[in-house]
């Protein structure tokens, strides 16, 4: 075997990272930025950034936990839902006195609870997730509707507020939290012993089984972590308008699924990194900036999102075809 | 010779980090069987993967019947006569086994309608000439792997080619069903039909072949007439030196008992089986299509469920409901379908050898990749895993290569008991060499294997103790270094009782 020199090594690495989807998207992100700032005197302004950012906070933080989801071979179609339901109880909660943190841990519990149930669904009843998660959605939305009779609930008080308003050095305190999230997730997904199980069961279950890999165990987790993020999403999100909206996110799913899969996850599970679904978020997000800016109108905006998705998906399966 | 059913000329292939084939020419004549042979990693399928269509050469030329081709699609080398039978197993699993083998050739009335019972009629009598009596609207992921390697060949045949391509054929065929194969074989060489066959093993090449071609790192070594060369010369072509003790010696003494089985039974595959495994031994079960060995294997890892009898690990009684189960009992059980049940193809060779052992590659629950890159390392070099690298995708190794990759995620584990069934499943002649000697090495250290061979020589060159099954039971037992490959046929047909007669 020849030595590896550090050129070599060098080159290995540089292509390597051609070959990951997160350069190539990060490289589509940066020139779309120097275009569009081009054309558009207010698109690189700090206001615009940090309204951005601030906006795609939530999203990020589910598209976390819906990555790593993907990568073990699940799916969840009911974040948006459970986001909503989260903000609408939250908010319930301490409008009627309880004490915030204790509010809060509460509805994070409920948010793992219903990922435990989804978790369950697909193992043990081996029910399709997208079947499965389709009904919890059903479900998490009738609630949120039923317990605020279609209205969002408000006249928070304003202590409640504070972490939804709040800025370190200029950034939004929850824009700071969504980074954290991603970063440590992003880290764990590559190195920790616990996830790195999510890609052999995304891989192959079978061999995953047949391994000694706990696959039930893992699938659980991976739909409790989903839940939770989206129920912690929900709650900054209730923070941050102040109410507690049984409407909020519709369609989010599709938007993070869409996410994930520009980021390089594939929807046969095994594959996708934290860091491609942040990226995927930031384009989608920008994308929809841009259509903003540009006065195109909000329906389009849904119809782009679902466009995205699927040329994203279809490349996905042309890639993949072309591996096997 | 223009003759040829088909001339391959100075073809050459690479892939990222792999030049797979190198100016490789080869010629098929009619009416004969052209054995390829080369150790794993050669580029034989490779090569029968260009004549079929399914790759497209970086250069060289291609003729069928004289005429050049171009083939871009396995459908169309289908339509020019050539069938093939592939290494890996590509049957749809969700399928029926008829709709598997008429695959886009069912027969349709006008309008288009499936004509079914036409359909399970042709695929029925195909079956039989293999003497396999199964429903064939059977779904193919309910059957074993020598079921669906039948169900392979069965699908080439009835595609009347003029070509047909084996690709290993018989890597997880018993005897019986191989001499099945051969008659068939010779039957389609009288009617003029050309036949490549690619096979590890020695004693099957010698017998049906007429020519042999020899591939090294994916070049052409020789081609040979069968009749004016010995097995040992086709050995050291291949491997490039001699080879001697293909068998490592056996045990001088065993321990204590690691696994007893008692009457263990689950309905429609198997009865009343009993046995011990003792550290430092290894067991070999000899039987023929429809022996049930594998679901005695996989009822043991609680992939099947028993319904009765009792398993014992080291003196303590189990039930076994689940293969993690089985797992944190010290039971590891390395499957023959490396590709549905062992392998992960679209993670990484460290990642596939590490995937037993995470805890031994990491600290504090974080992952350690030199550690496992370490540890791959010297599986690759002591088994020869071809590969441009341990970070490859074991999707993109050779058959062969991909066999010793499953082996080696169960050796870094170094588990008390370890059930294998096809160990050395289209591995070369040298690598397994050196994993039966791995494996021996694994039961000197107090360890117990328990293992299913198709190849008799195999079974009786490797194991201590023979068990032979026939139709679900148990029906002898004999040490291995007094069994000869007759006796075990025998036995194996339910001829003969026991192995005291
Ligand atoms: N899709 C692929 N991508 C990258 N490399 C490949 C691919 N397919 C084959 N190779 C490489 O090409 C070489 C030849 O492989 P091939 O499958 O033809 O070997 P083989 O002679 O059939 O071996 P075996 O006896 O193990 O089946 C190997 O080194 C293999 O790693
Ligand atoms: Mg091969």
């Amino acid at each position: 075997m020849a030595e590896t020199t550090a050129s070599t090594r060098l080159w290995n690495l540089a292509r390597g990272m051609l070959r990951t989807r997160e350069l190539p998207l990060l490289l589509i992100i940066v020139v779309t930025i120097v275009i569009m700032a081009n054309r558009n005197e207010y698109f690189l302004t700090t206001a615009n950034f940090r309204a951005m950012f601030v906006g795609l906070t939530p999203t990020a933080i589910i598209a976390v936990g819906m990555v790593i989801l993907l990568v073990s071979g699940g799916f969840d179609l009911s974040v948006g839902a459970v986001l909503a339901l989260s903000g609408t109880i939250c908010a319930r909660l301490v409008l009627d006195g309880m004490e915030q943190p204790v509010a809060v841990f509460g509805v994070l519990l409920m948010g793992a609870g219903i990922g435990f149930i989804n978790g369950l669904l697909v193992t043990k009843l081996k029910i399709n997730p997208l079947v499965a998660t389709l009904g919890t959605l059903s479900i998490a939305r009738g609630i949120a509707q039923v317990l605020t009779e279609g209205v969002s609930i408000s006249g928070l008080p304003a202590t409640f507020g504070t972490t939804g308003s709040a800025q370190i050095a200029n950034i939004p305190y929850m824009v700071l939290m969504m980074l954290v999230i991603v970063i440590i997730g992003d880290l764990a997904l590559r190195h920790t012993r616990a996830l790195r199980q999510a890609y052999y069961v995304g891989s192959n279950e079978n061999s995953a089984r047949l391994s000694g890999i706990p696959v039930d165990r893992v699938r659980i987790f991976t739909y409790m972590l989903t839940a939770f993020l989206a129920a912690f999403a929900g709650v900054l999100l209730a923070s941050r308008l102040m109410a507690g909206t049984p409407t909020a996110a519709q369609g989010l799913e599709l938007q993070v699924l869409a996410a994930c899969v520009i980021g390089g996850a594939s929807l046969t599970g095994g594959e996708g990194t934290v860091l491609g679904a942040f990226l995927g978020v930031v384009f989608i997000s920008i994308v929809s900036n841009i259509m903003t800016m540009e006065a195109v109108s909000i329906f389009w905006q849904q119809a782009v999102t679902g466009f995205i998705l699927i040329t994203a998906v279809a490349f996905d399966m042309l890639v993949s075809r072309r591996n096997a | 010779m223009s003759a040829a059913l088909l001339e391959v000329q100075d073809v050459s292939k690479s892939f990222p980090g792999a030049q797979a084939l190198r100016g490789v020419s080869f010629e098929l004549l009619p009416g004969e069987v052209h054995a390829l042979m080369g150790e794993n990693g050669a580029g034989k399928s490779t090569l029968m993967h260009i004549i079929c269509g399914v790759y497209t050469p970086d250069g060289g030329t291609i003729r069928i019947n004289g005429r050049p081709v171009t083939l871009t699609s396995p459908r169309q080398a289908q339509n020019m006569g050539i069938g093939m039978v592939f290494q890996e197993l590509s049957l749809v699993q969700g399928l029926s086994i008829a709709e598997n083998v008429f695959v886009n050739r069912v027969p349709t009335r006008i309008g288009g309608s499936i004509r079914w019972g036409e359909l399970y009629k042709r695929t029925q009598a195909l079956m039989q000439q293999f003497g396999i009596d199964v429903d064939v609207r059977t779904p193919v992921s309910k059957l074993n792997i020598t079921t669906r390697q039948v169900i392979e060949i069965v699908k080439a045949l009835s595609l009347d080619a003029r070509i047909l391509l084996l690709d290993e054929p018989t890597s997880a065929l018993p005897p019986n069903e191989v001499e099945i194969l051969f008659q068939t074989i010779q039957r389609l060489k009288a009617r003029g039909i050309g036949i490549v066959y690619i096979s590890h093993r020695i004693p099957e090449v010698m017998e049906i072949a007429d020519r042999v071609t020899i591939l090294r790192d994916g070049q052409r070594v020789a081609t040979e007439a069968i009749s004016s060369i010995t097995p040992d010369d086709l050995i050291e072509m291949m491997v490039g030196r001699k080879l001697t003790d293909l068998y490592p010696e056996r045990a001088q003494d065993t321990g204590t008992e690691l696994l007893r089985v008692e009457g263990l039974s689950r309905d429609k595959a198997f009865r009343d089986i009993s046995f011990t495994l003792r550290a430092g031994e290894i067991i070999g079960i000899a039987g023929l299509m429809g022996a049930r060995r594998s679901e005695l294997l996989r009822a043991l890892v609680g992939v099947d469920k028993a319904q009765s009898g009792s398993i014992t690990v080291q003196g303590r009684s189990i039930q076994i409901h689940s293969p993690q189960q089985a797992f944190e009992s010290g039971i590891a059980y390395l499957p023959a379908e490396r590709k549905t049940d062992g392998l992960f193809l679209k993670m990484a060779l460290t990642q596939n050898i590490s995937v037993t052992a995470l805890r031994l590659f990491s600290r504090w629950g974080l992952m350690n990749p030199r550690a496992e890159a370490a540890a791959s390392k010297q599986f690759v070099e002591r088994m020869g895993i071809r590969t441009p690298s341990v970070q490859q995708l074991v999707g993109r190794l050779s058959g062969g290569n991909q066999q010793k990759v499953m082996l080696s995620k169960w050796l870094v584990r170094q588990p008390k008991i370890l059930l294998i069934d096809e160990p050395t499943k289209g591995v070369d002649v040298s690598a397994k060499v050196e994993i039966h000697a791995l494996l021996r090495e694994l039961v000197r250290q107090g360890a117990g294997i328990v293992f299913i061979s198709s190849e008799l020589p195999e079974v009786i060159g490797l194991a201590d103790r023979i068990l032979v099954m026939y139709e679900g039971r148990l029906v002898g037992e004999v040490p291995a270094a007094a069994a000869s490959e007759q006796q075990l046929m025998l036995m194996a047909s339910g001829y003969v009782a026991s192995g005291e007669k």
